[in-house]
């Protein structure tokens, strides 16, 4: 569609067809009006299209940010990990002094088969045995557990890249949402009420829970 | 040739209830003089202190292993002939290849039973 034009431009048209009388000014104009609206059509839908993925793509960083925040990487830090390394290290503690009972009892058992009749001898020898046998278990555990205690700590050390990363989004979160914050905290919740076995350092003796079930009396 | 059952047994395990076990079954078998050490290094140290007739060495310790300390024994002009017999859970064919190499007598893989410490002894310091 064309528009006014200018005074210069119609000038220059007309000094065009004085040397180009096949062509009226206004087919000329038509040409070049319709040439430069489709440049500028071009032009700007290019434009427009880049911006457009710009701006998809910076909505889908605020976004992925927003998310790994909400993930709270510096919970995996400062907890789970320390919680799961902890626990890991107890399991190879008890199955230690677990089998150190056992294999106590089975030398003391083996030490009476002096005392016993050859033949029972014998079969005790034979059951003690076995048992030295099986105890094989608490090295080859300790050991797998040690390689999955490796690999958290290679995982800890990549989830404290993130948390450095996104610190700023991951206070912003923290700020955001505090009901969060404040769920972890009640230690009277169904949830937090499951904690599954204590570490040794942190678990209520017996003694301690009679004293404390007697205080209810 | 008879084996002499007084012989001097190192036992290498940072795993206390191994050594335990070990010891005990070596006891079964009539052995009663085993030291124990609980990685290369104290091992070296006990090896180079008094006479020892066998190794019988854990793999994976710290801070020396078991095939350093088989190579640290294979370099030492007085250790070099020390039997050595490997048992660990390492059971890879490069683990078992690298402990050819470095001059392990025999390799017992874990978990092992009683009969298998007692074939493997056999083949190394003969039938008792």
């Amino acid at each position: 569609m064309a528009g006014a034009v200018p005074a210069e431009l119609v000038a220059k048209l007309s000094a065009l067809k004085t040397r180009m009388p096949s062509y009226t000014k206004d087919e000329i104009q038509e040409v070049v009006t319709e040439m430069l609206s489709s440049m500028e059509g071009d032009l700007s839908e290019m434009n427009l299209k880049l911006y457009a993925e710009v701006e998809s793509l910076a909505r889908y960083i605020v976004t992925a940010k927003g998310e790994i925040a909400a993930l709270r990487p510096d919970e995996i830090m400062s907890d789970h990990i320390p919680n799961a390394t902890d626990e890991l290290d107890a399991i190879v503690g008890s199955t230690e002094e677990a089998t150190n009972g056992i294999l106590q009892a089975m030398e003391s058992l083996e030490s009476l088969t002096g005392e016993m009749e050859p033949a029972m001898a014998e079969k005790v020898t034979e059951a003690v045995t076995l048992v030295y046998e099986s105890c094989n278990f608490q090295d080859i555990t300790g050991q797998r557990i040690t390689k999955v205690v490796k690999a958290l700590k290679h995982i800890e050390s990549k989830v404290d890249a993130l948390v450095a990363a996104f610190g700023e989004d991951i206070a912003k979160y923290k700020s955001q949402h505090p009901q969060a914050e404040k769920a972890a905290e009640n230690p009277m919740s169904d949830k937090a009420l499951l904690n599954g076995p204590q570490l040794p350092d942190s678990a209520g003796k017996q003694d301690d829970i009679d004293a404390l079930l007697a205080s209810f009396d | 040739m008879s084996v002499d059952m007084q012989m001097n047994i190192l036992i290498v395990d940072d795993y206390k209830t191994m050594l335990r076990i070990i010891r005990n079954l070596l006891k079964q078998l009539g052995f009663n003089n085993v030291d124990e050490a609980t990685d290369g290094s104290m091992a070296l140290q006990k090896l180079r202190d008094k006479e020892y007739h066998l190794v019988i060495s854990d793999w994976n310790m710290e801070p020396m292993t078991g095939i350093q300390l088989l190579r640290e024994v294979r370099a030492d002009a007085k250790l070099k002939t020390l039997p050595f017999i490997m048992i660990t859970a390492e059971s890879k064919t490069e683990n078992v290849i690298a402990a050819k190499e470095a001059g392990v007598n025999n390799y017992i893989v874990k978990p092992f039973n009683a009969a298998t410490l007692k074939t493997k002894l056999a083949s190394v310091i003969g039938n008792f």
